[in-house]
């Protein structure tokens, strides 16, 4: 492929995002979810009979709304379209099966970004202030991407019913907040916790926010960072290549 | 004429059966070809490898000149796609589809727009351009869906059954842009199950069962094949039998249909003589008699053991 066929599969990526927002995200009770999600995470947090203090409690907080947001359409975009044959006009028209994961996961990062912003604005407003701006900028960048990525590559089960994806998703997010550091520092976490934290991506999302906001993490900066983006590079890889695998049986 | 598809020993298995077996073919530029098969005789896999949906195990294919395994994005660049069911997104308006698919073959946006509300125009959608897809007939969505297929102005257009269940006006309107485009040098790929579709629309006639191409050629030259039966059609006054009917030389077979006989021989000529004698002798008035030329439903019948579709 060369540049210009490359630049034009990323204009056509963006064209299936837009569609993706338009059909699958910008509609009033998946809106109306993701603004409620960061307020309950917030006041179930801030209820809790335990105090803990709010720039320890922000990245977690960020770190939940931007995963469960994140992966929570990307996973049934694929099965959906399977079942609707629209899937079959997409692969029928000139835009590449890399395009159309791109397009998909942009969709979704753009969601997940929006509502975690949400989730910043009310921490902000609780106080939580932020001492490294574009630290946590970036990190919510390649968070999303990451996340969206960890979505589409649980749509990868030629399935055409939604539900069986939910289920695998379920079954997998789930367990990645227990071992993320989440809920307290992975420097904290019991030894066999401290070995599964490195294989999470929401590890290393949760402490570069944490760093953002503290100052201090378990790990460096640059670590984290570096982490996330090869994260992001190995799941985008693993959905494009089983993708190509599983696209034709959806059809 | 140069091709526009050029299909060579194509083959695709699925496990352990073989749903195409090295077909070879072209349709010239400018063509109309029917593609006809019973159901299960890889038609539908046959038009997804040609359109690029699918790739086959084997063999070659060049869409107006672009190899579709190695190029396919220049390939389906030149093609537009009408599937049997309707594929358009049932969430998105009619006119936001168009401006997707516009999007998506990389057109101008002033382009896609002037496009649109021509075709929407043309098939009789303008009214409804800003209703979901969901709330439209099944009428209005195959027009819809061949609206989006021609947005881009393609050279080569595959049609999956495009007036299967449709009511008569839309079907009738959807037929008539067909032979508006080809006329305009559009090439058509048109697989259907309508005999006088095919007939009345196709330069060219392929039909396939079991997964191998077993007879190509115009629907007139494919009439001739079988022209050796010979049909009539017979009408009494009278109430007569079988049998009576069955004592005339050179019979192949007889059928009652109403207050008609088919009967079918091996000499048109002889056919009718017999008729007549057998008329005078028993004492029977012919109200109507025709000889019948074979249709393309024969020639389906015949070349695919008798499996309708």
């Amino acid at each position: 492929m060369n540049s210009r066929i490359i630049g034009e599969q990323v204009v056509r990526a963006w064209a299936v995002a837009k569609k993706d927002i338009r059909i699958y995200y910008y509609k009033p009770p998946v809106l109306i979810s993701g603004i409620l999600m960061p307020v309950f995470l917030y006041l179930a947090f801030l209820m809790g009979s335990k105090p803990v203090p709010m720039s320890f409690l922000i990245s977690g907080l960020l770190g939940m709304t931007l995963f469960f947001t994140s992966t929570a359409v990307s996973p049934v975009v694929f099965p959906w379209e399977g079942q609707a044959k629209t899937l079959e006009r997409l692969v029928s028209c000139p835009i590449a099966p890399e395009a159309i994961i791109l397009g998909d996961m942009i969709a979704s990062s753009v969601f997940g970004i929006a509502v975690t912003v949400v989730a910043l604005i009310i921490g902000l407003m609780l106080g939580a202030s932020v001492l490294n701006w574009v630290v946590l900028i970036c990190a919510i960048l390649l968070g999303a991407l990451c996340f969206s990525a960890i979505g589409i590559l649980l749509s990868v089960p030629p399935t055409a019913i939604p539900q069986n994806i939910m289920l695998l998703s379920t079954l997998v997010k789930f367990p990645l907040i227990f071992i993320s550091g989440i809920f307290m520092p992975v420097d904290q976490l019991p030894p066999l916790g401290q070995t599964l934290a490195l294989i999470s991506p929401l590890t290393y999302f949760t402490d570069v926010v944490r760093i953002s906001y503290t100052g201090g993490g378990s790990f460096p900066i640059g670590f984290d960072l570096g982490m996330l983006l090869a994260f992001t590079v190995i799941l985008i890889l693993a959905s494009v290549v089983l993708h190509k695998k599983t696209m034709p049986l959806r059809i | 004429m140069s091709d526009a598809i050029l299909v060579k020993d194509l083959t695709k298995h699925f496990g352990s059966i073989t749903a195409v077996d090295q077909i070879s073919f072209s349709v010239k530029k400018g063509e109309i070809f029917g593609f006809l098969g019973p159901n299960g005789a890889g038609k539908t896999t046959t038009t997804r490898m040609i359109t690029g949906i699918i790739k086959p195990d084997a063999g070659e294919i060049q869409i107006l000149g672009y190899n579709m395994v190695t190029a396919p994005l220049l390939a389906k660049q030149k093609c537009g796609v009408v599937p049997e069911t309707s594929n358009a997104y049932p969430d998105l308006t009619a006119w936001q589809n168009l401006m997707f698919m516009g999007e998506i073959f990389g057109l101008p946006d002033a382009y896609a727009r002037r496009q649109s509300e021509t075709l929407l125009r043309a098939f009789e959608l303008t009214e409804h351009a800003g209703r979901k897809v969901q709330s439209f007939s099944k009428g209005m969505k195959q027009r819809l869906v061949l609206a989006m297929a021609l947005l881009h102005e393609p050279e080569l257009l595959f049609l999956d059954e495009p007036t299967s269940g449709l009511d008569v006006s839309s079907s009738r309107l959807i037929l008539s842009m067909l032979r508006e485009m080809n006329k305009r040098g559009v090439t058509i790929f048109l697989t259907t199950h309508n005999m006088d579709e095919a007939n009345n629309l196709c330069h060219q006639v392929g039909i396939i069962r079991s997964g191998k191409l077993i007879a190509i050629d115009s629907p007139e030259k494919l009439k001739n094949t079988i022209d050796r039966l010979h049909q009539v059609e017979v009408s009494f006054e009278q109430e007569i039998s079988e049998d009576l009917l069955r004592i005339m030389p050179g019979i192949i077979q007889i059928s009652h249909i109403g207050d008609k006989w088919k009967i079918s021989g091996e000499n048109k000529d002889a056919l009718i003589r017999s008729l007549v004698r057998l008329s005078e002798r028993e004492g029977l008035t012919i109200i109507s008699l025709h000889t019948l030329a074979p249709t393309l439903d024969d020639v389906f019948l015949q070349l695919t053991g008798g499996q309708y579709s």
